[in-house]
C-alpha cells in the first residue's frame, strides 16, 4: 500500500479527512439545538443502540449529539489557543534572534522559567486567576505552549542571519526592517504553519485535562473533558459508553492533526526524517 | 583530583543560585496571579466555617491582612516561607509543608516507580526499532508510539480502570491504600497493589517519546561507517547493540528522562486525579477548585523545584556527555 500512497498523497488525504470531521463537528453544533441535548429523564443510561449511536448519560441526552457540540468547543479552544501561541511564538522567537542581546537572554530566561513550572499546574495557577472560565483555560493554554516553537524559530533566525544573502543585502544598504519582511519571514512561514499544527493537538490535549479536572468550562457546557468527567462516577456500576466514545472520538482528531503535522514537516525538512 | 571536585562545587554553586532566583521569580508570579483571582479568600473560609457576624469577618480581614497592599502581603509571606511557614491550608486546615511532605511521598512513589518503567520499556522499544528499521516491529511500535502519544492521560487512566478494575477486578478502583485502615498498619504490598494501575497509566503516557529519541539515536549510529565494518566483520545486530550501540545512547537516553520531570509531574496530576489518589497532583487541583491559596502557592512552589532538580541533573549530564558542552559551562 505504501507504494502507492507517498507523503504527499497522504498530507491530502489526511487534511480532507480533517477537514470533513472539523466541518461536521462545526456544522452539527450548529445544528443540534439545546433542545436535542435537553436531560430525558425516561431514557437514563441507555447503551449504545441506533437511536443514540454513543448511548445516552446520566441525565438521558444523548451522548452522540453532546460529544460533537463539545467537541465543537473543545476544536474551538484548541484552534484559538494554538494561533496565539504560535504567533507568539514567532513575534518572541524572532525578537530574541535579531535583537539585542540583553532581549535574547531576557527571553532565554523566560522560556527556561515557564518550562520550570509542570504545565499542568501553571494552567491551574492562570485558570485560578482568571475565575476559572474559557478566559483563564485559553490564556493558560497559549501562555504555556509557545516556548519550544520560539526556540526553533530562534535558531532558525540565528542560522538564517549568517546566509550571505542577508549579507549582501545589508551592503546594499537595506534596513534591518526590510530584510526582516523580505528575507526572514518568507522562510519562516513553512516552520510556522507546522509548528501551528503541532501545537494544536498538544492544546486541544490540555484544554480537555484541565476542563476534567473540572476548571475552565462550566459543567452544563458540552466540552469532551466534562463528559469524561461525569462519565467517572458512573464508571464503577459498569457504565462504560459515557467513557469509551467522546474519548475515542477526540484521539482519532489528534492522531490525524498530529500525523499531518508531522509529514508535513518531513515533506518540508527532509533531512530530519532519515528517509 | 583538588580541581575537579573544586569545579563541580563551583557548577553546583552557580546552579544552586540560578534555582533560587528562578524561585523566586516563580514565587512573585504565583503571588501576583492569586492576588489576580477575583476568587475572595474570606468568604472561601467562612464556607468552611459556616456564618459569622460582620465584626468577626472584619477581624479575619485584618488577622489575614487581605486589606493590606499586595506587594505588602507578598513580603510578609515570602518572610514566613523562608522561616519555613508555608501557611495553614483552608482545606485540610494543617499546615500546608506537612501536607506537601506527606503527599509527597505518595507522589514519589508514584512517579517514581512510572518513571522507572517508562524508561525501561522506552529505552528497550527503542533499541528494537533501531534494529530492525523499517522492518515490521519497528513498523508497528512506531503506530503505536504514535497512537500512545495522542491519547490524553485521563482517558487512558479511565479505560484502564474500566478494564482492570470494574471487569476484570484485578486492580482497586482508587486510594494508595485500602479504605479504613491506618496508614502505619498498610503493608508494603498493599501500597503497591493500589499504585500499580496509576503507575502503569503513567509510563504508557511517557514511554514514546522516550522510545522514539532512542530510536532516532540508534539508526544514527547503525548508518555510521563503523557500524558497517562491524557487520561486515559478521557481528550480529545484538553484538553491535552491545559493542557501539549502547554507549551511544544510554546517556542521552536518561538526559531526556530526567529532563522530562515537568510532564512527569503534570501527568501525575490528571494520574492522580482519575485514580482518586492522595498524592500532590490531587492536592493541587483540589487546592484550585476550592481556593486553598497557601496550597495552591505551596504546591506550586515545590513542583518547581522538583523540575529544576530534574533539569539540573539532565544539564549536568548533557556536559558527561557532550565536551563541547562541558568546556562550554566552565
Amino acid at each position: 500500500m505504501t507504494k502507492y500512497i507517498n507523503r504527499r498523497v497522504l498530507v491530502i488525504i489526511l487534511t480532507v479527512l480533517i477537514a470533513v470531521v472539523v466541518a461536521s463537528a462545526f456544522l452539527a453544533s450548529i445544528f443540534i439545538s439545546d433542545s436535542d441535548v435537553e436531560p430525558d429523564f425516561s431514557n437514563t443510561q441507555l447503551p449504545p443502540s441506533l437511536e443514540h449511536p454513543f448511548g445516552t448519560d446520566w441525565l438521558g441526552r444523548d451522548l452522540f449529539l453532546r460529544t460533537l457540540k463539545g467537541l465543537s468547543t473543545s476544536l474551538t479552544v484548541g484552534v484559538i489557543a494554538s494561533v496565539i501561541s504560535a504567533v507568539a511564538a514567532i513575534l518572541i522567537g524572532v525578537a530574541s534572534a535579531v535583537g539585542s542581546k540583553f532581549i535574547d537572554s531576557v527571553i532565554t530566561w523566560l522560556i527556561d522559567l515557564i518550562m520550570g513550572v509542570p504545565h499542568t499546574v501553571l494552567i491551574i495557577l492562570i485558570s485560578f486567576a482568571c475565575g476559572r472560565g474559557l478566559k483563564g483555560l485559553l490564556v493558560g493554554i497559549a501562555v504555556t505552549h509557545w516556548t519550544s516553537l520560539a526556540r526553533l524559530i530562534r535558531g532558525e533566525v540565528l542560522q538564517l542571519r549568517t546566509q550571505q544573502y542577508i549579507a549582501v543585502s545589508r551592503r546594499l544598504g537595506k534596513s534591518s526592517g526590510w530584510i526582516l519582511v523580505n528575507h526572514l519571514l518568507p522562510h519562516l512561514v513553512p516552520q510556522f504553519i507546522v509548528g501551528l499544527i503541532l501545537l494544536f493537538p498538544h492544546a486541544i490535549l490540555h484544554e480537555a485535562s484541565i476542563s476534567f479536572l473540572g476548571y475552565g468550562l462550566p459543567p452544563e457546557q458540552p466540552a469532551i473533558g466534562i463528559i469524561l468527567a461525569e462519565s467517572t462516577k458512573y464508571l464503577s456500576a459498569g457504565i462504560w459508553w459515557p467513557a469509551v466514545f467522546p474519548g475515542l472520538l477526540l484521539v482519532v482528531i489528534v492522531l490525524l492533526i498530529d500525523r499531518l503535522g508531522e509529514n508535513l514537516r518531513i515533506l518540508i525538512d527532509p533531512y530530519s526524517a532519515h528517509e | 583530583m583538588s580541581s575537579i571536585s573544586g569545579r563541580l562545587l563551583q557548577t553546583f554553586l552557580s546552579y544552586g543560585v540560578r534555582i533560587l532566583l528562578l524561585l523566586l521569580v516563580v514565587s512573585i508570579i504565583a503571588f501576583a496571579l492569586v492576588c489576580l483571582s477575583p476568587v475572595d479568600p474570606i468568604q472561601q473560609y467562612i464556607l468552611g466555617v459556616g456564618s459569622v457576624s460582620a465584626e468577626q469577618r472584619e477581624e479575619l480581614e485584618d488577622y489575614w491582612g487581605v486589606n493590606d497592599a499586595p506587594v505588602e502581603r507578598y513580603m510578609n509571606w515570602l518572610t514566613a516561607l523562608l522561616h519555613g511557614d508555608f501557611g495553614v491550608s483552608l482545606l485540610y486546615r494543617r499546615p500546608v509543608l506537612d501536607i506537601i511532605g506527606e503527599r509527597f511521598l505518595n507522589s514519589i512513589a508514584l512517579m517514581f516507580s512510572s518513571w522507572l518503567l517508562s524508561g525501561v520499556i522506552g529505552f528497550t522499544l527503542g533499541c528494537l526499532m533501531g534494529m530492525y528499521r523499517e522492518r515490521m516491529t519497528d513498523r508497528i511500535l512506531k503506530k503505536i508510539c504514535y497512537i500512545l502519544s495522542s491519547i490524553p492521560t485521563f482517558w487512558l487512566g479511565l479505560i484502564l480502570l474500566l478494564v482492570f478494575s470494574v471487569y476484570l477486578k484485578w486492580f482497586p478502583i482508587g486510594f494508595s491504600s485500602p479504605i479504613g485502615i491506618t496508614s502505619s498498619e498498610v503493608s508494603l504490598w498493599q501500597r503497591l497493589y493500589h499504585l500499580a494501575l496509576p503507575a502503569i497509566t503513567l509510563s504508557l503516557m511517557s514511554f514514546s517519546q522516550i522510545a522514539l529519541h532512542t530510536r532516532q539515536k540508534l539508526i544514527d549510529v547503525m548508518e555510521s561507517d563503523y557500524v558497517l565494518f562491524a557487520r561486515s566483520r559478521g557481528e550480529s545486530r545484538f553484538t553491535v547493540l552491545r559493542r557501539h550501540g549502547l554507549r551511544n545512547i544510554v546517556l542521552p537516553a536518561l538526559t531526556l528522562q530526567f529532563a522530562s520531570f515537568a510532564e512527569l509531574f503534570g501527568g501525575s496530576v490528571i494520574a492522580e486525579n482519575v485514580f482518586s489518589y492522595p498524592g500532590l497532583g490531587s492536592a493541587v487541583s483540589a487546592a484550585g477548585l476550592n481556593s486553598d491559596v497557601p496550597l495552591l502557592l505551596g504546591i506550586t512552589i515545590f513542583s518547581t523545584l522538583f523540575v529544576c532538580i530534574g533539569n539540573m541533573i539532565a544539564n549536568l549530564l548533557y556536559g558527561v556527555v557532550d565536551p563541547q558542552i562541558r568546556e562550554a559551562q566552565s
